[in-house]
């Protein structure tokens, strides 16, 4: 789960890491009045959950209430990676000295924390990671040791080149761990951490993403969840108990299983179709998750034909078979649907289907191809 | 000849009582598994059909050899399930549980390590050598004994890739779901490793998908320490990125876990990588030479 810097700003404000004041406004005028009463040069910030809102124009300097005005005016209108801006952040621009970068993450190939400085802050650390490596200090963490602060201070001083600017990251980064560590984060960053007057430095940025299964443990975090993260169908399907993605074609997929779900996209798009969505509809043999699924996919007006895609294991063939009847008998279904079951009670299943007319088939391939003609053939 | 498990391997279920786990224990019951004990916390005494339950792994370990336990608890208790059965000194831990807290999982791995303990999974539908055992949820009927290894980080899936090599023809000596999450206690490299040395195996066939680095790991292990042949396929071809994709661990972030790097690094390597499922076995058959 994703959050919005302003919200990752106050986290951070709340255990001690220096940020900027900020104002999070919807309208220009409000803009206006937060930037007058901040009296200073401010930056307007477009408040998305996407990358990249810099290259897009989300970023801006005002140096008068006027222009904070105009500016906030702008980029309200702006949509960035198809997500319009419906709030900005008004806050004092700094006189930045100097860029670093500070993260920690889950480290899957190690299975630990990993910290990671580097002198080469504000750019995308991603572009880093691959042009320019070796400017990326790697510290290793385990929760079950903690920090182990002389080699963390061996690691900050490779970064920082003052006393007092290491004393001041080190107090930093042990607030991240804490947050980190206490929120069940999977990634908190700071890009840029910047030295701005006074050799102070500041987080000038705020990103900070929640590990998904930890949630439940934590009310104060689920209540900052952005609903305008998850398109509309994507929310109905989390509230049904489904997997469900959003993509840009024709074919809506229900499948069990993520990585067969997955698979399944590819195939249609080897076969020359377009897949709709991810849905995977999970391991139960529930007929309401199907009736659900069905209700989601033909809800989509770009949905041109369906594919059922199911791997019986402990989900059986003929309870899909009969959740599918059960859907129809609730959907007026105009829309072809190419069905493909295999698996636990797989004869079953067919034989309820072929009792109502619908035809099914065992090779994936086979029905892949069948739902690509049904949508209206090879997409150029 | 299989990996890890065969006809003689001793099994508990954690969570025997449960709807998932009284289900699945009669099922590989059915399926020919040794089930010795289960265990549920406050049910100790009790009988599911022939199988004694258990009030702790320790206790079920102080009447019966245990040589894998595989739980079927809820997210919330799971943790404590691993760190009970680690305990106990259980060699082989199969987690099957969805929705495991990343960072518990970064404590319980470290604790099954040091013990010198193996977990598989979670999130994972566990593993089976057909004709001798199976460990978890997967449909028995569409495996078939023979020198394939199967390695996976999907469930059904794998069950379709399965399904594929034994209408071809090709049996499996052992196929293993490590499951999809970000942490998981047994990564491809380490059952590459037992299957190069396992004489039952003749080739691997290993499914990866987008997400975390592990198939560019195997990549490099393949290509520097295995003989055997190994043929790969890569799901979420078309997944975008920054979405979760069902797995916790099937998303595409910060410019890692590309299929198309996945996919690069085992041409690299000397792979061949299927576009679809059921060009597997042929795959297979030429890196055979059969």
């Amino acid at each position: 789960m994703n959050i919005h810097e302003y919200q990752g700003k106050e986290i951070f404000k709340e255990y001690g890491i220096p940020v900027n004041d900020q104002a999070i406004v919807t309208t220009p005028e409000a803009a206006r009045e937060a930037a007058s009463a901040m009296g200073t040069t401010v930056v307007v910030k477009a408040q998305v959950l996407v990358g990249g809102r810099g290259k897009a124009g989300g970023v801006k300097i005002a140096k008068t209430p006027e222009e904070a005005d105009a500016r906030a005016r702008d980029i309200l209108a702006l949509t960035i990676k198809g997500i319009p801006v419906e709030k900005v952040m008004i806050t004092p621009a700094s006189e930045i000295n100097r860029e670093y970068y500070v993260s920690i993450t889950v480290n899957r190939n190690d299975n630990n924390l990993l910290l990671m400085m580097s002198r080469a802050g504000g750019v995308d650390i991603e572009d880093l990671a691959v042009n320019r490596p070796e400017e990326i200090i790697r510290f290793p963490i385990h929760p079950a040791d903690g920090i182990d602060e002389s080699g963390l201070e061996a690691a900050l001083a490779e970064v920082f080149e003052t006393p007092t600017l290491q004393s001041q990251a080190k107090d930093a980064v042990h607030r991240l761990y804490r947050i980190f560590m206490e929120k069940d984060c999977s990634l908190v960053e700071i890009n840029p951490y910047a030295l701005v007057e006074d050799e102070k430095l500041v987080a000038l940025d705020a990103k900070v993403n929640f590990d998904d299964n930890a949630v439940f443990k934590h009310p104060e975090v689920e209540a900052l969840r952005n609903p305008e993260e998850l398109s509309a169908d994507e929310t109905t399907a989390n509230a049904a108990g489904l997997s469900f993605v959003s993509m840009d074609g024709t074919i809506g997929c229900m499948v069990n299983g993520a990585g067969l779900a997955m698979a399944t996209m590819d195939i249609i798009k080897l076969y020359g179709g377009d897949p709709a969505n991810f849905l995977d509809v999970g391991g139960s043999s529930n007929p309401a998750k199907v009736v659900s699924a069905l209700k989601i996919i033909t809800g989509n007006p770009r949905v041109e034909a369906i594919l059922i895609n199911i791997f019986g294991g402990i989900t059986r063939c003929d309870d899909i078979a009969n959740g599918i009847l059960e859907a129809l008998a609730q959907i007026d279904l105009k829309l072809p649907m190419v069905i493909r079951l295999i698996g636990t009670n797989d004869d079953e299943g067919r034989r309820i289907l072929e009792g109502a007319g619908l035809e099914s088939y065992q090779s994936l391939g086979e029905a892949v191809e069948h739902v690509v003609a049904a949508a209206g053939g090879v997409k150029a | 000849m299989s990996i890890l498990i065969d006809q003689n391997t001793n099994v508990i279920v954690q969570g025997v009582t449960g709807r998932d786990g009284s289900f699945h224990a009669r099922q590989m019951v059915a399926d020919g598994t040794r089930v010795v004990a289960g265990v549920t916390p406050g049910k100790g005494g009790q009988k599911l059909d022939e199988i004694p339950v258990y009030n702790s792994v320790g206790e079920a370990a102080a009447d019966h050899r245990v040589d894998a336990t595989v739980i079927f608890v809820p997210p919330k208790f799971a943790s404590a399930a691993i760190r009970e059965a680690a305990d106990a000194g259980v060699p082989l831990i199969i987690c099957i549980t969805e929705g495991m807290p990343v960072l518990e999982m970064v404590e319980n791995y470290r604790y099954v390590k040091e013990r010198g303990l193996r977990l598989i999974g979670p999130n994972c539908p566990g593993l089976i050598s057909p004709g001798k055992s199976k460990i978890g949820i997967m449909p028995y009927r569409i495996h078939k004994e023979g020198a394939i290894g199967v390695i996976s980080r999907s469930g059904t899936l794998t069950y379709e890739v399965v399904y594929n090599l034994t209408v071809a023809g090709l049996g499996q000596s052992t196929c293993i779901g490590i499951g999809g999450d970000p942490i998981i206690g047994t990564t491809f490299t380490d059952l590459l490793e037992l299957f190069e040395a396992d004489a039952g195996t003749a080739g691997v066939v290993l499914i990866g998908e987008i997400g975390g680095e592990a198939e560019e790991r195997a990549a490099e292990f393949i290509n520097t320490k295995m003989t055997k042949p190994v043929v790969a396929f890569i799901s979420g071809r078309t997944a975008p990125p920054g979405k979760r994709m069902g797995h916790a661990g099937a998303i595409i972030s910060g410019g890692k876990g590309t299929p198309q790097a996945k996919v690069e690094a085992f041409r690299n390597a000397g792979v061949a990588v299927a576009d679809k499922p059921d060009e597997i076995p042929g795959l297979m058959r030429t890196a055979l030479g059969a």
